[in-house]
């Protein structure tokens, strides 16, 4: 293993931590449905012929097989783009994954809209939200090859279901090295006290991004929360950051319903009440063009999320400090 | 069962009490216990007269569980109890004792609303108590509605949906290849119509030919009756065994009532090469007259009424059947 300094996929992370996993543990098997080289787990395939299992166009069948294989010992990496992994086989993943607490990772590639040119029909944006919603199902975004690369090393560990979304195009390091450990899922890449931005994904470095022309635009100290794992969402670091900045952006490659920006404010509502705006998809479905040009479109973009800033730091003293509406009774 | 008599005492309900009662006074089954592990292994196989007794002992159960109950899918157990009998009592290698043994052989209900016939077996067998059977579908009991591998000792996956149980099998047969295990054990699943036509089902029998599986068998209850209608009204499946065959599968059609043929079909489906089908023509509801082969008892828990004929009917049979069984062991 090796970090990368350079922008690489997310996905190329999750097939060459499978195979550095393949070499060390006998009880590893991946499945595919014909995307094998999408998703990356060809190369798991070439080293451990024995071990892959490519379904052919059939995920239904795939994800029940790997009910069966995590049932009968073996710890299966189960793989096709999000779309199909969430939305094709979606009550075979319920009942025999996340219901049966099998050991079982849905390595979900092609997440979001930034997969591009195949357009509505493959840019998932709603996978976070179905298997948040699904009991016993741990859904984990990494930010960058680095993290990816931890994430899915660290999936071995692990014994509940998860789900791993992985993005098709290069995306920037936000990572130096390859980190020692997912941690709770919540990582503080940059500190400030005037809002928090909480990103997750390919929109983790856009983030970062804005925090910089806040900074220099707006004189605004933005601190940046990296969320990789956004069920359990580890609430504690989350209240922190808002108790200290008092607002909130979320950004996502997702809709803004069930995604990471409900999980933010479903913690805030109850603990912490705070303005929280959100970027990511509102109530409509992608189109085709390259994957930039998608992310732009949709506003999913480092001045799309700093943009957003700006609104909700308009309306932080107005909610720190309520006007007096109606009569005055004292 | 305690739990379920104390709780229908608690909220006194009539039907309840009555379906109670009806079924206590027949407990327990008049049997010893069931063939041991070591005769299912081939020490004292049970003959064919034996396992058609157990199949009625396994009927009667169900009647009385869902006439406890009061929910769930009789004829659909019913329609299943030969197959059953013959796996569980002769065909399995299974030991109660350990169910986590790597070697056992498999039994999958792919079509999981039967959950009643493979718990009477389990009970008998003694994976659990035999008093469970009465808390089936009950808060708090551990016979959920479907089969459920976390709660249930015995039960290998957890089934319920339709179409997806053949793929399970399928990836339970391949780490047992993987283990070194495919000469070893085998893995049995009973489909149901509607499991057939779930279009999962076909993807599942495409890739155990691809993958070239010998230890897998999918027996289908074909009783050509479903929750709508016949399968002929609804959605014809047409020649099953063809269809099987046409994929790579062996393929056999037989009547699934007849035990001589159940247990050669099954026994024979574990020394081929590829995997087995065995498409066992069936009458839903088979052994209880008023049910048999009649549209219309789908999901229906019997009356007090209806409990009651039907037991009258399966405890002669099985009176019968004890009786027969006597007679020849008193010739030897
Ligand atoms: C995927 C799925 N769709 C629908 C159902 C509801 N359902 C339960 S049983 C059944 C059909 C019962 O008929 P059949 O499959 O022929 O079973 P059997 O006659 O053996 O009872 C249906 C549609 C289900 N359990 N799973
Ligand atoms: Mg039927």
């Amino acid at each position: 293993m090796g970090a990368k300094s350079e922008p690489t996929a997310t996905r190329v992370a999750y097939g060459e931590a499978l195979v550095e996993l393949g070499e060390k543990h006998e009880d590893i098997v991946v499945l595919d449905a014909d995307l094998s080289v999408s998703t990356q787990t060809a190369k798991f395939g070439k080293a451990f012929p024995d071990r892959f299992f490519n379904c052919g166009a059939a995920e239904a069948n795939m994800m029940s097989m790997a009910c069966g294989l995590a049932a009968t010992g073996k710890r299966p990496y189960a793989s096709t783009f999000a779309i199909f992994a969430t939305g094709r086989a979606y009550d075979q993943v319920r009942l025999g994954i996340a219901h049966n607490e099998l050991p079982v990772r849905i390595g979900a590639s092609h997440g979001g809209v930034s997969l591009g040119e195949d357009g509505a029909s493959h840019q998932m944006i709603e996978d976070i939200a179905l298997m948040r919603a699904m009991p016993k199902m741990t859904v984990v975004v990494p930010a960058d090859y680095n993290q990816a690369y931890r994430a899915t090393l660290e999936s071995y560990e692990r014994d509940e279901p998860m789900y791993l979304r992985f993005g098709r195009p290069a995306t920037p390091a936000v990572y130096d090295e390859i980190p020692e450990t997912l941690g709770e899922g919540v990582d503080v890449l940059r500190e400030g006290k005037d809002i928090t931005l909480i990103a997750t994904g390919h929109m983790v470095w856009r983030a970062l991004e804005a925090a910089e022309s806040l900074k220099r635009e707006d004189g605004v100290d933005a601190e940046v929360l990296n969320v990789s794992i956004i069920k359990p969402l580890h609430s504690e670091s989350i209240l922190e950051s808002i108790a200290k900045t008092g607002v909130v952006v979320t950004a996502e490659e997702h809709r803004v319903v069930g995604g990471l920006a409900d999980a933010v404010r479903q913690v805030a509502a109850e603990q912490h009440p705070v303005p929280i705006f959100a970027v990511g998809m509102g109530d409509e479905f992608g189109v085709s063009g390259t994957g930039e040009a998608c992310m732009e479109h949709f506003g999913l973009t480092a001045r799309g999320i700093a943009d957003r800033a700006r609104e909700a730091l308009l309306l932080k003293p107005i909610v720190s400090h309520p006007p007096l509406l109606g009569r005055d009774w004292t | 069962m305690v739990a379920a008599v104390e709780a229908a005492k608690a909220h006194p309900d009539p039907d309840a009490l009555a379906n109670l009662a009806l079924v206590r006074h027949l407990h327990p089954v008049p049997d010893p216990r069931p063939p041991t592990k070591e005769a299912a292994l081939g020490e004292r196989a049970p003959s064919i007269a034996e396992l058609e007794r157990w199949a009625t002992i396994l009927r009667i159960e169900c009647v009385r569980m869902l006439a406890v109950a009061k929910s769930g899918h009789l004829d659909s157990s019913l329609s299943a109890a030969d197959i059953v009998s013959a796996l569980y009592n002769r065909v399995l290698r299974h030991d109660p004792e350990r169910p986590d043994w790597p070697e056992r052989d498999r039994f999958v209900l792919c079509k999981g609303h039967a959950a009643p016939i493979q718990y009477a077996a389990l009970a008998h067998h003694g994976y659990f108590p035999l008093e469970d059977l009465m808390g089936l579908r009950k808060i708090g009991e551990h016979l959920q509605g479907h089969p459920d591998m976390t709660r249930t000792p015995g039960v290998e996956v957890s089934t319920g949906s339709l179409g997806q149980g053949l793929s399970m099998c399928l990836g339970i047969a391949l780490a047992l290849r993987l283990d070194g295990l495919e000469d070893t054990a085998h893995v049995f699943g009973l489909l149901s119509d509607g499991d057939c036509q779930e279009g999962q089902t076909w993807e599942a029998v495409t890739a155990a030919a691809h993958y070239k599986v010998s230890n897998l068998t999918a027996i289908v209850d074909y009783n050509h009756l479903q929750t709508d209608g016949t399968t002929e009204e609804v959605m014809d499946l047409g020649d099953l065994r063809a269809k099987f065959e046409s994929f790579g599968w062996d393929a056999v059609e037989i009547d699934g009532h007849d035990m001589e043929a159940i247990v050669e079909a099954l026994e024979r489906s574990r020394t081929l090469d590829r995997p087995a089908a065995i498409v066992a023509q069936t009458r839903k509801g088979r052994g209880v007259s008023a049910m048999e082969g009649r549209f219309g008892f789908h999901g229906k828990p019997p009356t007090p009424e209806q409990a009651e004929a039907a037991l009258e009917e399966l405890m002669a049979k099985l009176e019968e059947q004890t009786a027969a069984l006597a007679a020849t062991e008193g010739d030897s």
